[in-house]
């Protein structure tokens, strides 16, 4: 399916995609993928998997090293400039302006986009509303608290009504609160239609916001699909967590054997993966195996991650 | 958007910050020269026998001070515009990072607070200039040539401390640049004394160093003693100067935010 998408239909499309960085460290390893219009497409893993470097390659901040890269139709290479006027970039790190106020930050943004005064009053307060700082548009940026200062990034990324919003882990460092606030402003921009790009290493986030995930670990793209698909495709439907004192876990002797389709050592777990996680647990008393406790639930993102990589995704 | 109609955009960002604090910033611009020339032209002058005044040109010392302070002041405010806040325009608030997520390119940034540079400059140079004619320093209207000299000065300093501020991870450079360059220049450019009182091999050295020119120029034109067959040495020092720093700012730049 992905292959026969041609250009035209993908806002971003990227193939053999590369970032080799001068002192020899290559962040992005060939990869291919492609972003449709209005939907929201996630990059999730680990932090070093090259989803930031994919990103500032997307935003034309930095230069590809090799294979080819196409965004809103256009060559990173040769026509950054147009391409930026069509952007709306969201940082990982804040960087408003924070010698000018919180209108200020939007009015002086429209200016670098060069539009016009009257349309960036307009478009100034109604993202303002949007955001929910109306309230704060006179006071200085400081003071604002972090999930004030990401919905005003947001806000000024939208300052040009962009034809493609790229998010770099927009809710790192916030608490839970101002995360769901948050993910309730960017649901409403997909519902009007935007097309966003979101890195993260949030299950939660992924599973709420993205239509469409690739896995990335060590520079590379390990799966593909939905949400719901990569679970369907790489771990069963429910879980069972298994928690030992210390000794039993390690007298098991295979006791587990045949229980489950797979099973995944953690630290403090273990985790079985099966089709039923109440019968496996049924199956676990009759064999009469001494558990501290356990926890039958669905099977997420975080545990395709696991299965792809061996890793957990927040380490 | 051209690279000229950017670069307003950069300066006009900058302005936008200033006109909270441009009185403070004008009252500061009259304060400094008032109290440099009462503590050391009329303090220090006084102390010079009329025999000693020779070596000045026949002028009182604090005549011969003022413009030379004038070019200093230039070369200091441009300093201190090109090192602090261009780093932190670049690493830590990241505007810089912010500017290029739009169509403004490098070289917008670059002429933009060269632009900003020269403005603060010929502002706090003019300010300056109302203060020496006060003193009755000024000797001629050809005087107002100081403002944009002094500007020259400003931008061609400016152009290579941002061209510097490049290249640099952290500002412990900059207090090697203050200590090992900015200050020397300010003390030995035939700004508190003539060099003729130097060593023949200590006034070539002074030829080689850029303040010594717009001390020369401003000087000259403030006292109306231009030397037609140096001055235009004088100005391509400057211009030459301002030009590599130009190119060499943007080329930094345009090296550090690509990453």
């Amino acid at each position: 399916m992905q292959n026969s998408m041609t250009t035209s239909e993908s806002l971003v499309h990227a193939r053999g995609l590369t970032k080799r960085y001068a002192n020899g460290f290559t962040a992005v390893d060939g990869v291919d993928f492609d972003v449709r219009p209005g939907k929201a497409f996630g990059f999730l893993g680990p932090n070093g998997a090259g989803k930031t470097s994919t990103m500032r390659m997307i935003a034309c901040s930095s230069p590809v090293s090799d294979g080819t890269l196409s965004v809103i139709g256009m060559d990173p290479r040769t026509q950054a400039r147009e391409i930026k006027a069509r952007l709306g970039v969201v940082p990982q790190i804040d960087n408003l302006d924070t010698e000018l106020t919180v209108r200020e930050n939007l009015e002086m943004y429209a200016r670098y986009f060069d539009i016009p005064r009257s349309v960036a009053d307009q478009r100034t307060k109604e993202l303002l509303e949007f955001v929910q700082l109306d309230e704060r548009a006179k006071d200085q940026v400081e003071p604002l608290s972090g999930g004030m200062k990401r919905r005003l990034t947001i806000a000024r990324a939208l300052i040009n009504d962009p034809d493609l919003v790229i998010l770099d882990e927009p809710t790192t460092g916030l608490d839970p609160q101002a995360r769901h606030l948050l993910w309730e402003r960017l649901y409403q921009l997909k519902r009007r239609g935007a097309t966003l790009i979101i890195t993260t290493h949030y299950m939660d986030e992924a599973e709420q916001l993205c239509d469409h995930l690739v896995v990335m670990d060590k520079a590379k793209i390990v799966a593909e699909g939905s949400p719901r698909q990569l679970i369907d495709q790489h771990s069963t439907k429910e879980v069972l967590e298994l928690r030992f004192a210390d000794q039993t876990r390690d007298n098991l002797n295979g006791q587990l054997d045949g229980l489950a389709d797979r099973i995944e050592e953690l630290p403090d777990r273990l985790l079985l993966y099966t089709a039923n996680g109440e019968r496996t647990l049924e199956q676990v008393n009759e064999r009469q195996i001494p558990i501290e406790s356990a926890l039958v639930r669905r099977s997420s993102l975080e545990d395709v991650f696991l299965r792809l990589t061996g890793r957990s995704l927040v380490e | 958007m051209t690279v000229l109609a950017g670069s307003g955009r950069v300066w006009q960002r900058n302005w936008l910050v200033y006109k909270r604090l441009w009185h403070r910033s004008l009252a500061f611009g009259f304060l400094q020269p008032i109290l440099f020339l009462t503590a050391m032209g009329i303090g220090i002058g006084a102390l010079l026998t009329p025999g000693d005044l020779s070596a000045f040109g026949g002028v009182p010392y604090i005549d011969w001070l003022g413009p030379g302070l004038l070019a200093a002041m230039a070369m200091q405010t441009s300093t201190f515009e090109s090192t602090y806040p261009i780093m932190n325009k670049i690493m830590w608030g990241r505007n810089y990072e912010a500017m290029l997520s739009t169509p403004l390119g490098v070289r917008s940034i670059v002429f933009g607070e060269l632009a900003w540079s020269a403005f603060r400059i010929g502002t706090l140079a003019a300010v300056f200039l109302v203060v020496l004619a006060l003193f009755g320093i000024v000797r001629t209207p050809l005087a107002v040539l100081a403002i944009p000299v002094a500007t020259l000065v400003g931008v061609a300093f400016s152009s290579c401390l941002i061209a510097f501020t490049a290249t640099q991870k952290n500002d412990v450079g900059f207090s090697a640049i203050f200590r090992f360059v900015i200050n020397p220049l300010f003390l030995l450019s035939g700004t508190f004394f003539p060099l003729t009182n130097l060593p023949e091999q200590a006034q070539w050295v002074a030829w080689a160093t850029p303040l010594f020119h717009g001390v020369q120029l401003i000087r000259g034109s403030i006292l109306d003693q231009l030397d037609p067959l140096t001055a235009p040495f004088h100005l391509a020092y400057l211009l030459v100067m301002f030009g590599i720093g130009a190119y060499l700012a943007d080329r930094n730049l345009t090296k550090r935010m690509a990453g």
